[in-house]
């Protein structure tokens, strides 16, 4: 089976130490988890985890069951096979001199459609949000003017169309 | 005692009047899930619930290391199906526990582990005897939390022993800072609990149930792997019925003996890397293996690839992460061990492998079980023979690991639910004697017999001391070799004989038992071995009984570590009838 980059939305209740729960669960079993990404959900009381770990599907279909035991969560659904809407924020901190200061804002803003949130005389903050193949693209581009710190968000996805990931399915947990 | 002059404050769902101490609102909510029962050791973090304890109706037994808490709370459930429940001090009382805690984990066993802590006010700080046991705990318990406020403990509590015994059975931590047991409040009344990310699957698919029967109406070799989840599901009287009526041979698990009784016809024992030649034959040969209640652990496929090569697999398990986890499963099934088997009795009729049957009966051949090696000197498994007979099979049998375990494993032949108790998935040495103080104080009709190895032995042996104070009906067999012997025996094997610190001394025995007031005797020669243990029979109480065996004895049949039936060592059968 080949090995990729698998997509989880995971609903959990929003306690205390679930998060330790979770990322603990990763490397107790061995699992790496590429980016992780946690918010309050439309439910109050439930947040929303967006897990990116590479795989073959037997090994992500054991992580999901292993998280499943988990008993603050809820609701896991793999979106990797579904196209969904992923997104990314990052802010990128570049060093910028007087000569190339104009280059790199119009490398941001016409081809990435990103903005400049701060500037000083020897940096721009680039703030940039789309997919993250987008972020990285950017951040390649960026590289050679010289980059002083990125923070990237961590990846959300959503489901096209009428779908959604939502704590109404049985799971199943022993 | 002073207990019983004191006055029971009365525990009833009924609202009370009074607010209470947190510690007497701890102990209500136990008394309210039916603990009868506390394995334990104080100290100052927990010093309020052990203040409150002597107004309640529990028998607390004082250990004499918290590791044997929890290691005789594990054999109180595994002999009575009951929650065992231990309770230490906060830091070192709390981490004493853990192996214990791991232990129950690995072989799902439903405990609850009280641990006090340091108050709210300090945690953080590296308080004296401070330690982080939740965040130690999480991987080793099925759930674990932190009691915050005196509002919480009557919820924490009931959820606690639902998790503990429900579902696929595990330990669960409740760590209560002191200052919530200093604290006044109310017990709140049990109420249904909302856990909406804990719904195990009692009741198997019906479709997977028809699957499942499928394949076993169109196998030829069918072979049932029969685990722990049949006795924790009380699925013995089902299982019998199933192999009955389908025809199919059963073999079992270290943990799933007991489960089907060992002198069914059908039985063909323990499988794995010390089981049975016909058995793990029977794995290789068949074309249908049926897993019930089991995890294929290493110890039982070996190297998986090679593991029933020519056999499609149905597994029936209450946790879906088991099914998959380990092979490659043609039908899946989740649920109840029990439940599973009612549908697939309802769902097939009388089968018959007759071909299949005499076939595994003829690579047939019985461990042996001599008096005495070449030299004279007393077999290990002629002990373990010669108790099984005398006992009549019927002792609720505990073990430590190592090679006592396994011939223990293979020579106990159980009939009875329940009456073996073993670690299996941690291989805890230590384990023998806290469990069967945990059994005895469970079942105390019972005769419990430990079964133990010199090495083992010397980890728990101040237990000793808690079984002459509560005059348990334990009699603890050393099966001594001079030797860790198991892994001896690996030493010889793999690693050229290189015995590096695996000769291990001992105390007299004999003098140690009178030193704790236990009755003792050493056994050198067979002549001995009847004698001694008709009168460790003759008395109810505690007995020691040192058997000096065989230093370099060996278990087999065994396929070493990561190998497959063709690896099998076993030259020690010989001939003899089914």
């Amino acid at each position: 089976m080949t090995v990729r980059s698998h997509t989880l939305v995971v609903l959990v209740e929003d306690k205390p130490g679930v998060m330790n729960r979770i990322v603990s669960l990763f490397r107790q079993r061995g699992f790496n988890i590429d980016s992780i990404a946690v918010g309050h959900s439309e439910t109050p009381g439930l947040s929303r985890i967006t897990l990116v770990a590479q795989g073959d599907d037997r090994k992500i279909e054991q992580l999901v069951k292993q998280l499943y035991k988990i008993l603050e969560v809820i609701k896991i659904s793999d979106v990797t096979d579904e196209n969904p809407i992923q997104r990314e924020l990052a802010l990128i901190k570049v060093t910028a001199t007087e000569r190339n200061r104009s280059d790199i804002i119009r490398l941001v803003t016409d081809v990435y459609q990103a903005r400049i949130v701060d500037a000083t005389p020897d940096s721009l903050v680039i703030e940039v949000t789309g997919p993250p193949e987008k972020v990285d693209s950017l951040i390649t581009m960026v590289r050679s003017y010289g980059i002083k710190e990125i923070a990237r968000s961590g990846v959300i996805a959503m489901a096209r169309g009428a779908r959604v990931v939502a704590p109404t399915a049985q799971p199943v947990v022993a | 005692m002073a207990i019983e002059t004191r006055e029971r404050p009365r525990v009833s769902d009924e609202p009370q009047r009074e607010p209470q101490l947190g510690a007497h609102l701890v102990l209500q909510a136990l008394v309210r899930e039916g603990v009868e029962v506390i394995f334990g050791y104080p100290g100052g973090a927990i010093l309020p619930v052990y203040d409150a304890l002597p107004y309640y109706p529990i028998h607390h037994v004082l250990v004499r290391h918290e590791q044997s808490a929890a290691f005789a709370a594990d054999g109180y459930a595994r002999a009575t199906g009951k929650v065992g429940v231990c309770m230490a001090t906060s830091g070192p009382g709390a981490t004493n526990l853990v192996t214990g805690i791991a232990n129950a984990m690995m072989d799902s066993i439903p405990i609850v582990a009280i641990t006090g802590q340091v108050s709210q006010s300090v945690i953080g700080m590296d308080a004296f005897q401070e330690t982080d046991i939740t965040g130690i705990t999480l991987p080793i318990t099925k759930y674990n939390m932190v009691i915050r406020s005196v509002d919480e403990i009557g919820p924490a509590i009931q959820k606690a022993f639902y998790l503990a015994r429900t579902g696929r059975p595990g330990p669960v931590l409740i760590d209560i800072p002191k200052d919530v047991q200093l604290a006044k409040g109310y017990l709140a009344p049990r109420q249904e609990l909302h856990l909406p990310g804990y719904r195990p699957t009692i009741v198997p698919h019906r479709r997977q149930i028809r699957r499942a029967a499928e394949l076993i109406r169109q196998a030829k070799r069918p072979l049932i792997l029969a685990g722990h989840g049949i006795i924790i599901s009380g699925a013995t009287e089902e299982l019998v019925r199933f192999a009955e009526r389908t025809q199919i041979p059963v073999g079992l698990t270290l943990l799933g003996i007991s489960g089907f009784p060992a002198s069914h016809p059908l039985c063909l024992g323990m499988v794995g890397m010390h089981g049975h030649a016909h058995a793990n034959r029977a794995i290789h040969e068949a074309d249908l293996i049926i897993g019930i209640g089991m995890r294929f652990d290493d110890r039982v496929t070996g190297r998986p690839s090679e593991f029933a090569p020519n056999a499609k697999i149905i597994h029936i398990d209450i946790d879906p992460a088991e099914i998959g986890k380990v092979l490659k499963t043609e039908v899946p099934v989740v649920g109840d061990a029990r439940e599973a088997l009612r549908l697939l009795l309802e769902e097939l009729e009388p089968l018959e492998h007759d071909d299949w049957i005499s076939q595994i009966r003829s690579w047939y051949r019985p461990i042996r079980t001599e008096p005495s090696g070449p030299d004279g000197v007393l077999q290990p498994q002629y002990v373990i023979a010669r108790l099984h007979a005398l006992t009549e099979g019927k002792a609720i049998v505990t073990t430590d690991v190592g090679q006592h375990q396994m011939w223990t494993a293979q020579l106990y032949r159980c009939d009875i639910p329940k009456q073996w108790i073993s670690s299996g998935g941690l291989g805890a040495m230590g384990f023998g004697v806290p469990s069967a103080m945990g059994a005895a104080i469970g079942r105390p009709e019972a005769e419990v017999w430990a079964v133990v190895g010199d090495g083992g032995v010397q980890m728990t042996l101040n237990e000793f001391a808690t079984i002459v104070d509560e005059q348990l009906n334990v009699k603890v067999a050393i099966i001594n070799n001079g030797y860790l012997g198991m892994v001896r025996q690996w030493q010889q094997l793999f690693h050229n004989r290189n015995y590096s610190e695996t000769p291990i001394s001992s105390p007299d025995y004999v003098l140690l038992g009178q030193a704790y007031r236990m009755p003792a005797c050493r056994v050198t020669r067979p002549g001995e071995v009847d004698e001694a243990i008709q009168w460790a029979r003759s008395f109810r109480g505690p007995a020691l009984i040192e058997f000096v065996v065989n230093q370099e004895e060996n278990v087999y049949p065994m396929i070493p570590s990561g190998g497959s039936f063709r690896d099998m060592i076993d030259d020690t059968q010989v001939e003899g009838e089914w």
